[in-house]
């Protein structure tokens, strides 16, 4: 791998320094709370990591552009001027907007319309070979950031449960005030199997 | 209308009802609404293990969108196997449930209680039928995340703290399969399971797909439970309300064990798994290691539902060495050994959910002598127990035998030996849980108790009545896991 196939890699070593550090934070820190944030650092890096795998440079959005859209439909068999297609086509929309009377959407696309230039010209992509990104992954990670939320949450809700409870969020305490319950727990049981047999005697 | 959308039916009514329980608001309300749902969703697992057997896999398009575009559920046999075993010991939990429920459970939380008890089965069904592999995970975290709550409304204040404990691990495992669908989706473009298998190069593939693989491994081995990574469960099984241990130790590791299944077999080979990574050599050393070290732990601790956890790590050993064998009888048995153990725990649990309801107490030292004053409770241990250590004319006994004759076919004769003498460790725990019910002194607590109400006591024999039954009629359980598993290795040879 070469110095520039290394560095064009660089959001996946983003992912992978993200990982490690959250699930090193996860393994060490005793604290309750910053293992929490430490797991959400963990999960944030598989977020970025199905990103970075869904986009492709120099791509757009996977949202057909109002005027290609238009003209494919309309003039789908002439593809010599861009411009003045994508300028019509912008047209065709606004008036689309209009006749179903949306408003908000009918503004919008006035003012497109005003600005002269149709999607295409703004932005100079090249119609013909236009590339778009994957949004799959995108859509995965929402239901993912859900999920992650759903957890940071009933995590915080625990924590609040263990501090009430133990006075304290950190696990070396817990287990320390665990650990001294449980002799206090085998004491007791001692001392009842020591006066059990008078018990029985009885 | 009703026959053709019954996959799909077996996850939606236990999804829709749990808002339903919240809405209603009320305790009784929620407990009849979702026992009505479990009932009904154990009634469409039988019709789908019928159908499936009649005219093959049914392969469900949700919402009409074609697969791989859409998600698809598919029901096989292993999968309709999977969710009825489920369903039922779900269903027969919610039976046993109300005294439980109404001791160890604050009254002001008992519609959440069952609200989050549906959810959690809506995750695991959820798992057994859905061909997509993002759905597994996006069920395995509705399961997860239900039983992380449901865990915590344990009586002690242990109870939050080892929910947390689960939570973290869990939340790591569920991220590591993550890692996994993303580096297999960014091999094969697509998410379904089937579609992955038949797009996948797993001969020259790309080290991508190991370490997908790799990641998918790890994750599910912590859902599992898997003897290094089953840290969590002890705590989780012994400090959750009785009704919650019942359901999640007969259940839950047995659904990512069959998820597990699913990723060897259905997508990756065996070929890939087992010939090209040492995954079987893996798996075996692992399952032997837990199921001596678990066993040991077990026959050491005091306190009831402990040792059964540490039984139950021992339990999925025996399960992934059949897994791990690759051959037919191996297979059949691990799949039958998830029902058998289902039952055979959940019996236990129940048992042990009976004692704790009369005693108070978990400890084994409290229940001292109470097989004298709780006969019924204490007859129930000694069939479960014989079970759990795979006596003749039990469920246990059926899959240690199937598991037997697979290691002595594959020529694994220092397995066979190992795991008879594991098999001793089960005698030595189960023994020692009879022995103090039956010929301890009996404390006075033990003496002022009773025996446990009947509406405990009839589903506990339910399950217990199940483990004798199928260690003597197999039809319906090894029956069925042999179809299962001749249909996973006949798909990908």
């Amino acid at each position: 791998m070469t110095m520039v196939q290394a560095l064009g890699l660089y959001n996946y070593w983003v992912v992978v320094f993200l990982m490690m550090t959250g699930f090193y934070i996860v393994i060490a820190r005793r604290n309750l709370i910053k293992s929490i944030l430490g797991l959400n650092i963990f999960q944030t890096s598989v977020f970025l990591l199905y990103i970075s795998m869904g986009k492709i440079d120099g791509a757009t959005a996977p949202i057909v552009p109002p005027d290609i859209a238009a003209a494919a439909a309309h003039h789908g068999d002439h593809h010599s001027d861009h411009h003045g297609h994508g300028e019509h086509a912008g047209h065709g929309v606004v008036d689309h907007g209009v006749d179903h009377g949306v408003d908000g959407a009918t503004e919008i696309a006035h003012e497109a319309a005003h600005s002269a230039t149709g999607y295409v010209a703004m932005t100079g992509i090249d119609a013909e070979n236009i590339v778009y990104s994957n949004p799959l992954p995108s859509v995965l990670m929402l239901t993912a950031i859900v999920v992650g939320i759903a957890t940071t949450a009933l995590a915080l809700a625990l924590i609040v449960r263990v501090r009430e409870d133990y006075g304290t969020v950190e696990e070396d305490e817990i287990l320390q005030i665990n650990q001294e319950e449980w002799a206090a727990g085998r004491e007791r049981a001692a001392k009842k199997k020591k006066a059990s047999p008078g018990v029985s005697a009885r | 209308m009703i026959e053709a959308n019954l996959p799909v039916l077996l996850i939606v009514i236990p999804m829709i009802t749990a808002p339903l329980c919240v809405l209603a608001g009320r305790g009784r309300i929620a407990y009849a609404m979702s026992l009505l749902a479990s009932v009904l969703v154990f009634a469409i697992a039988v019709a789908l293990v019928i159908k499936v057997g009649d005219s093959g896999t049914i392969r469900y398009e949700l919402g009409g969108w074609e697969p791989p575009y859409g998600i698809e559920y598919v029901v096989d046999r292993l999968s309709s196997f999977m969710a009825m075993f489920v369903s039922a010991l779900g269903m027969i939990v919610l039976f046993y449930a109300p005294h439980s429920v109404n001791k160890e459970i604050q009254p002001s939380k008992h519609y959440l209680f069952y609200a989050t008890y549906l959810l959690c089965m809506t995750g695991l069904l959820g798992i057994c039928v859905t061909g997509d592999l993002f759905n597994v995970f996006v069920f395995l975290e509705i399961s997860s995340l239900s039983s992380y709550a449901l865990i915590s409304l344990g009586r002690t204040r242990r109870a939050p703290l080892s929910a947390l404990q689960y939570l973290i691990v869990g939340s790591i495992g569920a991220t590591f399969i993550l890692i996994g669908i993303g580096l297999l989706y960014q091999m094969t473009g697509t998410l379904n399971m089937a579609d992955i298998a038949s797009r996948i190069d797993t001969i020259d593939g790309p080290r991508t797909i190991m370490v997908a693989f790799a990641f998918l491994t790890v994750g599910l081995c912590v859902k599992m439970a898997v003897f290094p990574l089953h840290t969590w469960l002890p705590g989780a099984y012994t400090y959750a309300p009785s009704v919650v241990t019942c359901f999640i130790a007969a259940t839950a590791t047995k659904v990512s064990v069959y998820a597990f299944i699913r990723l060897v077999y259905g997508i990756m080979t065996p070929k890939f798994a087992f010939e090209l990574l040492p995954l079987d050599s893996a798996l075996m050393v692992f399952s032997l290691i837990g199921i001596f070290v678990a066993s040991t732990a077990a026959v050491f601790q005091d306190d009831v539902k402990r040792l059964l956890a540490y039984s139950s790590v021992a339990q999925i050993g025996y399960m992934l060495l059949g897994v791990s064998m690759s051959n037919i009888d191996g297979l059949t048995a691990g799949i039958v050994h998830m029902f058998n153990h289902a039952l055979i725990k959940g019996g236990l649990f129940m048992v042990a959910g009976c004692f704790i309801l009369r005693l108070g107490s978990s400890r084994l030292s409290d229940w001292a002598g109470a097989g004298r004053t709780m006969p019924w409770t204490g007859f129930a241990w000694a069939i479960g127990g014989l079970g759990l250590i795979g006596v003749p004319m039990t469920a246990g006994f059926i899959s240690k035998w199937l598991l037997l004759t697979a290691a002595m076919q594959n020529g694994w004769w220092p397995v066979a030996a190992l795991m008879l003498l594991s098999s001793l460790l089960a005698v030595a725990y189960v023994w020692k849980v009879v022995e103090t019910l039956y010929f301890s002194e009996p404390s006075d607590a033990v003496v002022a108790s009773t025996e446990a109400p009947a509406g405990m006591l009839i589903p506990t024999y339910a399950i217990i009545g199940c483990v004798v039954l199928f260690g003597i009629w197999t039809t319906y359980s090894a029956g069925l896991a042999a179809a299962a598993a001749a249909e996973l290795l006949g798909a990908t040879p």
